[in-house]
């Protein structure tokens, strides 16, 4: 019989703990219990210490020949609003960002239909040229897969490619949900989810290491995030690879998806899939609280339910605010010290693989 | 802690030394446990309700000027406005429509409105209306009324009363702590004018409401201050349902600066639960948190989830413009565990949902 007691007794204990437990948390009604839970778990791997990085967004195209129904940034070569930036102005982005103290550039884009290969080799070398100590995280896997077949390669032989090209990791964006029920309806262009995690497997292969990501609150119930967690867990423990797991809280305004009006998730779905995160991930170190979907109030409570870092100063973040998010564009440095001071915990900057820069 | 929750336990008040270190010290979901148990010990029944209300403002009119609001205006400003009684009845109509049972009506330090004004005013809602609760003016205009008309507060709730008054909102309480009120209001009456009136509506059987603007320039000691000054007036004979802790918002102020964070929010909402035992209800506050803040108060001492507010235009003139409607209001409450309930301004059910 499974409880809060008993899961209580093994996370005290160090033992990982099953799916069907991950499932029991997901559906209790005990926010705070689970929420102590998992502040425990984090207190024991990272004290005080609260992580934020200071990083630029570049997206470099919205155009994209895939249209999954939750996007509301992709745009047709030929509609309205349809960008790609060209190299002179990712060269102008980059330098503004090394100019206001990022460590880090964050850089994904649509599944441009025209783009040649050289394209991101270029983009990847003409970002490092501008400063040999900016980290360069690019790439989804769902555009590696993508660059794949556009180059004639194989995705290991892409990824080396844009490793000596620059790339300094991956982030974890198009996972959504492995589920192959629920990628049906919400991206079926989209690869798999055992594409996604095959390609995640090769990056760690070669040194690369990535994030991961969960795209909750459309179709999918607490199963399928389980299932998805499960899969997380497993290839964590092959590769170790995985820095941060980071749940992206579904924005459905200007999206495609023929949801009921409620759609979106609540702040207590948001937290509870933070902690329970925590709980179960037992081999990532850090969970991170996106502010951008979550807004900066519910990404700070959520340092009190297992998160240990607030992501980025994130300048000019589109895809997000394109889907209704009500977050700011960006926030400076003293925002994010500020509220992770008012939380009670210790701002540490750190750069992308998470070495600290300096301790606030 | 230990010794503080030994007291929550045996039901016992804390003292100002306690609550200052559960706000400044204390972790947070230890001050929400704690708060959490004694939402469960009033409300067992795990109803979450709220009321079907529209907020009229009759004038932005205001001789006040605090400057912590960005919603008063000068008489002479392009903008300014007193609104009509035709006005004022066309809204209520539309809040009846919808199946409100509240009206909740606050306005500036108007230079000229005295009492006969709201007794026609007051007269003519409820010959019209008479299934709405008029819970109007918070106590700095019963004040302000009451010195324009030459009468004492007590004449004024009387005759005000007898109108068609049924309760009186907190507002204006801000920090009940004159030092501060100095600071950002300086023109507004002072906590023991602001207790007063409280005290005559309660004995005149008026039943009230207490908030607090915090997040502003008052230290952690004002806020336990204010907690402890609103638990003691409620001792002492006090009718407060209520208690409605809310965030300065520092747009379009004159004060400006930045709004408390969402921990220090559920912070205080907490200790106001644990502080303020001796009142029934606790609000969350969606028009300055958002619903997602508003949803998870409720798992750190908020049991209700105040208006549905068909209308809002304080807080929005600073900048902050949540909307929510009865449909958010259901799901906020299920998805986080509990039976939505709509209430009454004095709390009866008036729908299970």
């Amino acid at each position: 019989m499974i409880s809060l007691e008993s899961i209580s007794d093994k996370v005290k204990n160090g033992l990982r703990i099953t799916e069907g437990e991950a499932l029991f948390l997901f559906e209790s009604k005990d926010l705070l219990g689970v929420g102590e839970l998992a502040s425990l778990v984090n207190e024991r791997k990272n004290g005080n210490r609260v992580f934020f990085n200071v990083n630029r967004h570049i997206n470099y195209t919205n155009i994209c020949v895939k249209r999954c129904a939750f996007c509301a940034f992709s745009r047709k070569a030929d509609e309205e609003g349809a960008y790609t930036l060209d190299l002179t102005e990712i060269k102008r982005r980059a330098v503004e960002a090394v100019q206001q103290g990022a460590t880090e550039l964050h850089i994904v884009g649509g599944l441009h239909p025209d783009l040649p290969f050289d394209f991101y080799l270029e983009m990847l070398r003409v970002a490092q040229s501008v400063s040999a100590s900016l980290h360069i995280k690019a790439f989804t896997a769902v555009e590696i897969d993508y660059l794949a077949s556009l180059a004639g390669l194989s995705a290991g032989g892409v990824l080396r490619s844009l490793r000596d090209a620059g790339l300094g990791s991956l982030p974890g964006g198009g996972a959504e949900i492995f589920s192959g029920r629920i990628r049906e309806q919400l991206c079926p262009d989209k690869i798999s989810g055992q594409r996604w995690l095959d390609i995640m497997e090769e990056a760690h292969g070669i040194g690369l290491r990535s994030n991961a990501t969960m795209l909750y609150g459309h179709l999918e119930s607490f199963d399928d995030r389980v299932d998805h967690l499960r899969r997380l867990r497993d290839l964590q423990d092959r590769t170790h690879g995985f820095q941060a797991f980071v749940p992206l809280a579904f924005q459905p305004e200007n999206t495609r998806m023929q949801l009921d009006r409620q759609a979106g998730t609540t702040g207590v779905d948001d937290l509870k899939t933070m902690a329970v995160a925590r709980l179960y991930l037992d081999n990532f170190e850090h969970v991170k609280a996106y502010w951008v979907m979550l807004g900066e109030k519910t990404a700070q409570v959520a340092l009190a339910f297992g998160v240990n870092d607030l992501d980025g100063t994130v300048i000019e973040e589109k895809i997000g605010h394109d889907a209704g998010a009500v977050s700011p564009q960006f926030l400076c440095r003293e925002d994010i010290l500020r509220l992770i001071r008012k939380a009670g915990r210790m701002p540490v900057e750190r750069d992308t693989l998470y070495r600290p820069l300096r301790v606030y | 802690m230990e010794t503080i929750r030994e007291k929550i336990e045996a039901g016992e008040a804390i003292s100002r030394p306690e609550a200052l270190y559960l706000l400044a010290d204390a972790d947070l979901l230890a001050v929400a446990r704690l708060a959490d148990g004694i939402r469960c010990r009033l409300h067992p029944e795990s109803y979450v309700t709220f009321v079907v209300d529209r907020n009229v403002n009759y004038t932005n009119i205001c001789e006040s000027r605090c400057k912590f609001c960005a919603f008063y205006r000068d008489v002479a400003a392009s903008d300014a406005f007193v609104l009509t009684e035709e006005e004022i009845f066309s809204k209520i109509a539309e809040l009846s429509d919808q199946g409100g049972t509240q009206l909740l009506m606050q306005g500036g330090l108007h230079p000229a409105l005295d009492i006969e004004f709201f007794e026609h005013l007051f007269r003519g809602i409820k010959r019209r209306f008479p299934h709405i609760r008029n819970h109007s003016l918070s106590p700095a205009e019963v004040t302000h009324i009451a010195g324009l008309s030459g009468l004492t507060v007590r004449e004024t709730l009387s005759r005000l009363k007898a109108a068609g008054l049924d309760s009186i909102p907190g507002g204006g309480a801000e920090i009940l702590v004159d030092a501060v009120r100095k600071e950002i209001s300086p023109n507004k009456i002072g906590w023991k004018e602001w207790a007063g009136v409280m005290r005559e509506a309660a004995r005149l059987s008026l039943p009230t409401t207490a908030t607090m603007m915090f997040g502003c320039r008052e230290k952690p000691e004002d806020i336990v201050e204010h907690l402890f000054r609103i638990r003691e007036l409620q001792a002492d004979g006090g009718s407060f349902t209520a208690f409605i802790p809310w965030t300065y918002q520092p747009g379009n102020t004159e004060l400006g600066g930045e709004t408390a964070t969402g921990a220090e929010y559920l912070k205080v909402l907490a200790l106001s639960r644990i502080v303020l035992d001796n009142i029934a209800n606790i609000q969350a506050s969606w028009v300055t948190q958002g619903a997602k803040m508003a949803q998870i108060a409720l798992f750190f001492g908020a049991n209700d989830l105040g208006g549905t507010m068909l209308e809002e235009n304080v807080v929005a003139a600073a900048g902050c413009s949540f909307r929510i409607d009865r449909e958010e209001i259901l799901h906020l409450i299920r998805n986080a565990g509990f039976r939505p309930v709509q209430r009454s301004t004095l709390y009866d059910i008036v729908k299970f949902y």
